[in-house]
């Protein structure tokens, strides 16, 4: 609770220190603000309270809330000079940013329907102003309208499915939403059902899972690069762990009847991600399919569930927001030099980059799934869990998935350390520096000692 | 324990500090490298050669997942590592001509390389093998990408992905042994007290023989390897050919034969079938190569096949031969690379039919180079003789015809190498080969102290194959008593 009022009144502060022109105080009272919510998420830790029978802060939330603030602290260290060469209205960045870090904040720790939705909607009209922020810019006027005739669509899935599970139930309380369905086993209403589906495919468009991905690509090509970051790593993590919450917990007892269109979903998303991937030009494009792709690799925590699917699904989500993070922040630095995204601009960074071009490297590599780094421990983890019912050939087919990967995170890499380019030096502000030692930092530790994060939840 | 750590983490710290050296790299990473071979060295004389387990390290490591940090050396891991840990000054030795761009990551890239090779084979975990297994990948294909010849983009992103592809699924076939483990560990020693089914050790089978196979690499897996090895830069094919492919070897003497034998029983014919045609193949080929790094790296497709049959052959000597083929192969091939380096870096051409004469105004390469190739194709006294022939024994014992055709192969290999020698070093010198310079200085060191090592081991080659034997006899007892089950 206190998370979401630290959260609600920062922004609020921001929203006035705006209004007095007080351009240099709105980061540092955002930095503080956050600080101080991440600080009440450790307080909270164990506590398992529940606030008026419609959120429950327990450990999973408080983990999911905690990664998302770091991810937006993160973001928000990245805006250096980046809204100010924008637009002039700088505050409103700030304010839409948390307030969509609030709706988040309620979709990772909700106990009733009603606040998914509430935070659910929160987070997307915030962003879908954030995508069209740039007013002059056509990519970001359309962005932001597909957007959000996309997410209004799912919406509607999601409200509906929503109205079927409480006319079966009759409540929009997880747990007597899986008492129910734990007292009669046999005599599910048939309701349910579709509404259970409903509700898949309307949470599986805000995380991006094919077949109702197609927003995606346009949505990330065309916002602005640091909104693009905010929407496919925080946000993203956000509607998994929403998504969770519901199916491996309320939704728990009926996963033999989920988990068949599941897997056509992981299945889909793995292999359109993938080889979509693998044919763009562009870095920001192929970022946003690889997105979709991790999507279903997401998703596999939950085709077997164990005691330990959560616990994976926060150990790849932290693992893959990290390294995105750090992909988004080098591209934008490229971007503000060579004026393009394509894999060229990157051609040559290494020689007079090492250090960026590094950090890029083991984002990359991270984001493949080679050991030593958090990715392959997150993906290590999906595959043990999946193998842990033997359903060997999805892994095989996630595996094959992998490797297809291997090949467009490498293009990055190769561009960067193997071709020779145009020379360009990046002018690497100081607070860059610090989001991308941070960020490699955790994704090194996390995969060489992922333990500090194995039993969190 | 100490020890162990020690060897497998001081190139690690080499490489760290090696990265910051800047023109230094060359000196601090020999430094390191030597001060490995040293530990080595130490570590080899109290070694006690029997089959047990030694300077045994047993740290928890992730425990929630069963993982440790479990390592040891046996008479088997002891080899690999001498080997290791001998090749890796050699190779940056031989290096020091060259002026290589960005000196700090590629001699930074060679020592984490060299740790990660460590690991593998010091590994009782098989997490930690298959963490070794990749951190030696990443480095080698950075230097063989970033300092490679032409096209090497294309060529080392098909040697990484076949790689890779191979390593996942025996990364699923661990998760798999993993999971069968009632105690829930990655442990060796439980691996090997498991009791799988035919099916199930067959499916093992493939999943880690796969991997292997491409590693090392055995026909029909082999097609990454000539173009890797061509376009390499010269330490990089040293690695690859002198250490990485023992991964693969190692790999099969350790992790396969003692967890399914049954699958090495119904598929081991197989598997000596593919290494027979390979040997075959990759002789007829080697005949027809213009170039000689080319007919090198054919060649040692060839030896390599030979060991894999001695392997899977399943007696003594043919696991003694491919014990003794592994140091004696790396020691050998390491050797004609450099001299083909040598020859390149002057004549700008490794082309066979372009060279000739050279050993008139280089008369000490000449015996060197002869020396070496008379170790690769085994004359009695050089150190290839050992090998091949409790190999060729090993898979006699197996199958006369086998046996036969591999001899012949053997002979092939010899006709094939010297006339690649005469053609390179005798006949007419022509207007290029007559400005070629002597070696001298480290190119000198290098190239004694491998001839050094080809005649020593091949006249006394007992200390080395004492230090092989418990194991070797302990690991095939185990197998056999498993097979009787």
């Amino acid at each position: 609770m206190n998370i979401i009022i630290t959260i609600s009144i920062t922004a609020f502060l921001v929203l006035y220190a705006g209004l007095f022109k007080a351009n240099k105080a709105l980061l540092p009272l955002t930095v503080v603000g956050l600080l101080t919510a991440l600080g009440f998420t450790f307080c909270a830790w164990n506590g398992n309270a529940v606030h008026y029978g419609m959120m429950q802060t327990d450990n999973f939330a408080l983990a999911f809330s905690a990664v998302c603030i770091v991810g937006t602290l993160l973001i928000f260290l990245l805006t250096q000079n980046y809204f100010h060469s924008k637009s002039d209205n700088i505050a409103e960045y700030y304010t839409l940013i948390l307030f969509a870090l609030a709706g988040m904040i309620m979709m990772v720790s909700y106990k009733n329907m009603a606040m998914l939705f509430v935070g659910l909607e929160i987070m997307s009209v915030s962003l879908y102003i954030l995508a069209g922020i740039r007013k002059k810019d056509f990519a970001s006027n359309e962005a932001s309208l597909k957007y959000f005739l996309m997410g209004a669509f799912s919406t509607g899935f999601l409200l509906f499915g929503i109205t079927l599970i409480y006319g079966a139930t009759g409540s929009f309380d997880l747990d007597k939403i899986q008492a129910y369905l734990v007292a009669n086993p046999q005599a599910v209403s048939p309701i349910f059902y579709p509404g259970v589906i409903l509700m898949m495919i309307g949470l599986s468009f805000k995380i991006g899972a094919a077949p109702f991905h197609f927003w995606t690509p346009d949505v990330y090509e065309g916002s602005p690069s640091l909104i693009t970051t905010f929407m496919s790593t925080v946000v993203k993590t956000a509607g998994f762990a929403a998504f969770l919450r519901l199916f491996a917990g309320a939704f728990a007892p009926l996963h033999d009847f989920w988990v068949v269109p599941l897997i056509v979903i992981v299945c889909l998303t793995l292999f359109i991600g993938n080889v979509t991937a693998l044919f763009q030009k562009n870095f920001k494009r192929m970022l946003a399919y690889s997105s979709i792709s991790h999507a279903g690799y997401l998703l596999f925590s939950l085709i077997v569930l164990s005691k330990n699917s959560e616990n994976n699904v926060l150990v790849y989500a932290t693992a893959y927001t990290f390294a995105s993070i750090i992909a988004f922040a080098v591209l934008i630095l490229v971007k503000q030099k060579t004026g393009s995204d394509s894999f060229e601009s990157f051609n040559g960074l290494g020689k007079k980059n090492p250090l960026v071009a590094l950090s890029l490297t083991i984002a990359m590599l991270s984001l493949a799934g080679i050991p030593l780094t958090a990715g392959f421990i997150g993906k290590y983890l999906m595959f043990l869990n999946v193998m842990g019912e033997y359903q060997t050939l999805l892994v095989a087919f996630a595996i094959l998935n992998a490797l297809v990967g291997f090949y467009y995170y490498f293009k990055v890499i190769v561009a960067m350390w193997f071709k020779d380019g145009g020379e360009v030096e990046l002018s690497t502000p100081a607070q860059y520096k610090v989001v991308l030692l941070l960020s490699v930092v955790i994704t090194i530790v996390l995969g060489i000692y992922p333990a500090i994060i194995l039993n969190l939840i | 324990m100490e020890q162990l750590l020690l060897l497998i983490f001081l190139p690690l710290v080499g490489a760290i500090i090696t990265a910051f050296t800047g023109k230094l790299a060359k000196i601090v990473s020999t430094v390191f490298a030597v001060a490995s071979l040293g530990l080595t060295l130490f570590i080899a004389c109290s070694f006690i050669p029997d089959a047990s387990t030694q300077f045994e390290a047993n740290l928890p490591w992730i425990a929630d997942l069963g993982i440790r940090f479990h390592a040891g050396i046996d008479g088997i891991s002891m080899l690999v590592v001498l080997l290791t840990n001998l090749l890796v000054p050699i190779i940056i030795l031989s290096s020091y001509k060259h002026d290589y761009k960005n000196p700090a990551a590629f001699y930074a890239l060679i020592l984490f390389m060299q740790c990660g090779l460590l690991l593998v084979f010091t590994a009782m975990d098989a997490f930690l093998f298959y963490i070794g297994w990749e951190a030696a990948l990443i480095p080698i294909y950075f230097i063989c990408a970033i300092w490679g010849g032409k096209d090497r983009i294309r060529i080392n992103m098909k040697f990484f992905v076949y790689t890779i592809a191979g390593s996942l699924f025996m990364l699923m076939g661990i998760i798999y042994l993993y999971l069968q483990n009632p105690a829930h560990n990655f442990d060796l020693q439980a691996f090997y007290a498991l009791n799988l089914n035919a099916d199930q050790q067959g499916w093992i089978f493939w999943a880690f023989f796969i991997a292997f196979a491409i590693k090392m690499p055995i026909f029909p897996f082999h097609t990454w390897q000539p173009d890797t090895y061509t376009a390499a830069p010269t330490q990089g094919t040293m690695l690859l050919s002198g250490i990485m492919l023992k991964m693969g070897i190692y790999g099969l003497i350790r992790w396969l034969l003692p967890i399914v034998p049954h699958g090495v029983q119904e598929w081991g014919n197989l598997a000596i079938i593919l290494s027979i045609i390979g040997i075959v193949y990759a002789s007829l080929i080697a005949f027809t190569q213009k170039d000689a790094k080319r007919l090198v790296a054919y060649s040692s497709i060839a030896h390599v096949g030979l060991i894999s049959a001695g392997i899977f052959a399943l007696n003594q000597q043919g696991m003694q031969g491919a014990m003794v083929q592994m140091l004696s192969h790396g020691i050998n091939v390491v050797g004609l690379f450099f001299v083909l380096d040598i020859i390149f870096s002057r004549l700008k051409t490794n082309k066979i039919e372009e060279l000739g004469g050279i050993a008139k105004s280089a008369p000490q390469l000449a015996i060197v180079f002869l020396i070496i190739v008379l170790g690769t194709v085994a004359l009695p006294g050089t150190n290839g003789f050992i090998g091949e022939f409790l190999l060729l024994m090993g898979v006699y014992n197996y199958s006369i015809w086998a046996a036969a055709i591999a001899g012949l192969t053997i002979i092939f290999g010899a006709v094939y190498m010297l006339r690649m020698y005469q053609n390179i070093m005798l006949g007419k010198t022509n207007s290029l080969t007559i400005t070629f310079t002597d070696i001298k200085g480290t190119e000198k060191l290098v190239l004694y102290i491998i001839c050094v090592l080809i005649i020593v081991l091949g006249v006394y080659p007992k200390p080395l194959l004492h230090l092989t034997e418990a194991s070797v006899q302990h690991l095939l007892e185990q197998v056999n008593q498993k097979l009787k089950q």
